[in-house]
């Protein structure tokens, strides 16, 4: 299924245009696949231009601009982010660790002015230097429907392990 | 080579420009420094703001040793083991909070925040055995510099100030950060990396690296920026300030941030000058606000565990001989403009933290250090680079060139003093 890829008329008569489940499901999969190969290029390609990619720390903060965060990255820093990546100078991420994860548990509600919520979960295992780490999530997606498809306009990723010490991390959740 | 097991031989692991590989990566030697080092002398627990009222506590480390740190109601500062004097059980497990007492969640004893026992269930079986004086939380001696708190399990140690001596200018230079308004803790990155504690202390004044290691920070700055992060090329220096603390200055210019308020304002802050402007500062006001927000231009190094770094504080927990916990302390204005406390954390999250644009190299910077003294058990880590100190500097005549490892001999000179003690 091409869903990045399809123009779709919005549908006016439905009374929010909440994005069904599948369509989500598929976007979120596709999304899961890029960031695993490091697809980070394409991957800058879902957002919308005002969408904020948040790693916060504290679980039940609310207001993450005025928060101390792990990444809070507006289309600037999410650029820089990914040339950082990408540029092979990054001892973490040249190579990062290998990761592979799954996304589920999906729930959709209607969100304000045609934003769609989805919120999952996600575990991811990383692998580098002959330590694997399993790592737990949940994610909130702010999904709009746009000409070609299916946008993010934000993406809050908090780790199980948010407020506890990490590690060196050099590719995306 | 052989390891010597105790006392005397470790001297012979440090030299004047090398110390050995065994340092490391011998977990007798470990042991020894939890002992010797963190047992013996002031070691950093927090900040005064991260305890701001009666009643506040915060969870930190003394070495291994896990302790909470405490604001009573007489407003006095406290530190004590985070351990039941019953069986032992942690009595605080939240990070931070408020609280008046703290009941052990085993037999329910419960403690004062100044240590006391109040409170025993069923005490009447004890019979007379039980003197409730004799069982509070053990408190640590705890003295305070500039709102930062340090503790020490040694009583008869000679006083912080004392201990800090030719630090203590530099702890006020760097607390000018707060632009006129108290230094607040804002949040802190927490991260682990695998390898030993003291390939952070030696990182805290290495700007030998930078430019390398962070290479991808400086590509991601404006060209006016990544000037301002030329930390090899602005006549920066590195000096001993004795007891095992050191200074590296990269950034000259930003020594006193309240000098040079009439420079231009960067571009990068432009907007939040403007933001400030019409909030109604002064332009006098915004100038030191904008300046500040920018963070300092030096590393200062407290011997053994923390740093205030730039714009952070940067504290070390050794967790085990290959294993060391960082956390990186954003700090902002108490009562400032709330403008400005945003853009220091955007700023602090940039480079720091788990997923920074700085961190995540130099944590595997120094786990590669780990992995690479797997080898060569009979080879030394060299620290000899830039011994001698420059001619006519206007710091001084004992300081040495910036990317010099002059820091890191200061402080395995204090390691040798204190573990031949
Ligand atoms: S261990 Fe704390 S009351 Fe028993
Ligand atoms: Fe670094």
């Amino acid at each position: 299924m091409s869903t990045l890829e399809q123009t779709r008329e919005p549908k006016m008569t439905e009374p929010h245009d909440v994005i069904p489940l599948a369509d989500a499901c598929a976007f979120i999969w596709r999304e899961a696949e890029m960031l695993d190969q490091q697809d980070y290029k394409a991957w800058l390609d879902l957002w919308t231009e005002k969408g904020i990619y948040v790693i916060p720390i504290e679980r039940d903060e609310t207001d993450y601009a005025s928060a101390l965060n792990i990444a809070y990255d507006d289309a600037g820093m999410r650029a820089a982010r990914v040339k950082r990546l990408k540029s092979g100078f990054s001892m973490s991420s040249a190579p990062s660790a290998r990761t592979v994860r799954t996304t589920s548990r999906f729930v959709v509600e209607p969100g304000e002015d045609g934003v769609t919520i989805v919120r999952c979960a996600q575990m991811l295992v990383e692998f580098k230097f002959e330590r694997t780490r399993v790592v737990g999530a949940d994610v909130v997606y702010r999904l709009v429907r746009t000409e070609g498809g299916i946008a993010m306009d934000g993406k809050v990723v908090t780790l199980l392990n948010s407020d506890e010490p990490l590690w060196g991390v050099g590719y995306l959740f | 080579m052989d390891m010597p097991a105790t006392g005397g031989g470790f001297a012979d692991l440090v030299q004047d420009d090398r110390v050995h590989t065994a340092l490391y990566k011998d977990p007798a030697i470990f042991d020894e420094e939890m002992d010797r080092i963190f047992k013996n002398t002031w070691v950093w627990v927090g900040h005064v703001s991260e305890v701001p009222q009666k009643g506040s506590f915060k969870k930190s480390w003394v070495g291994q040793q896990p302790v909470i740190v405490t604001r009573t109601k007489d407003d006095e500062i406290h530190v004590l083991l985070n351990r039941c004097r019953h069986r032992a059980a942690t009595v605080c497990e939240k990070m931070k909070g408020k609280t008046s007492v703290f009941v052990c969640p085993y037999h329910g004893w419960s403690y004062g925040l100044d240590g006391k026992l109040r409170a025993v269930p069923h005490s009447s079986v004890y019979g007379e055995d039980l003197d409730k004086s004799q069982f509070p939380l053990v408190s640590l001696r705890t003295e305070q510099y500039n709102g930062m708190i340090f503790a020490t399990f040694k009583d008869d140690i000679e006083p912080l100030e004392d201990f800090l001596g030719g630090a203590k200018k530099w702890i006020d230079l760097f607390m000018k950060q707060g632009a006129g308004y108290p230094v607040k803790v804002l949040g802190e990155h927490q991260f682990r990396f695998g390898g030993n504690w003291k390939i952070q202390l030696e990182n805290t004044t290495d700007a030998y690296h930078f430019p390398i290691v962070h290479k991808t920070f400086l590509d991601s700055l404006d060209a006016e920026t990544e000037n301002v992060f030329d930390v090899l090329g602005q006549g920066g220096w590195v000096e001993d300030l004795g007891n095992g603390h050191s200074l590296m200055v990269m950034i000259p210019d930003l020594v006193d941030l309240e000098e040079n308020l009439d420079a231009p304002i960067p571009e990068r802050f432009a907007e939040l000058a403007q933001e400030l402007r019409d909030e109604g500062y002064e332009d006098l006001e915004v100038r030191r606000i904008v300046r500040a927000v920018g963070g300092g231009g030096f590393n200062l190094n407290l011997f053994p565990n923390v740093a205030c770094s730039m714009a952070f504080f940067r504290v070390l927990r050794p967790v085990s001989v290959d294993e060391t916990e960082i956390r990186h302390v954003a700090i902002g204005m108490d009562g400032g403009p709330e403008a400005g406390n945003r853009m220091r954390m955007r700023l602090h999250e940039h480079f720091q933290g788990p997923m920074g644009f700085g961190s995540p190299d130099d944590a595997e910077g120094w786990e590669r250090v780990q992995r690479g003294a797997a080898s060569g058990d009979d080879l030394w880590i060299m620290v000899n680079r830039g011994k001698e100190p420059l001619v006519d500097h206007p710091a001084g005549e004992a300081v040495t060139d910036v990317s010099a490892e002059t820091g890191m001999r200061a402080a395995y000179q204090m390691w040798k003093r204190m573990m031949s003690a």
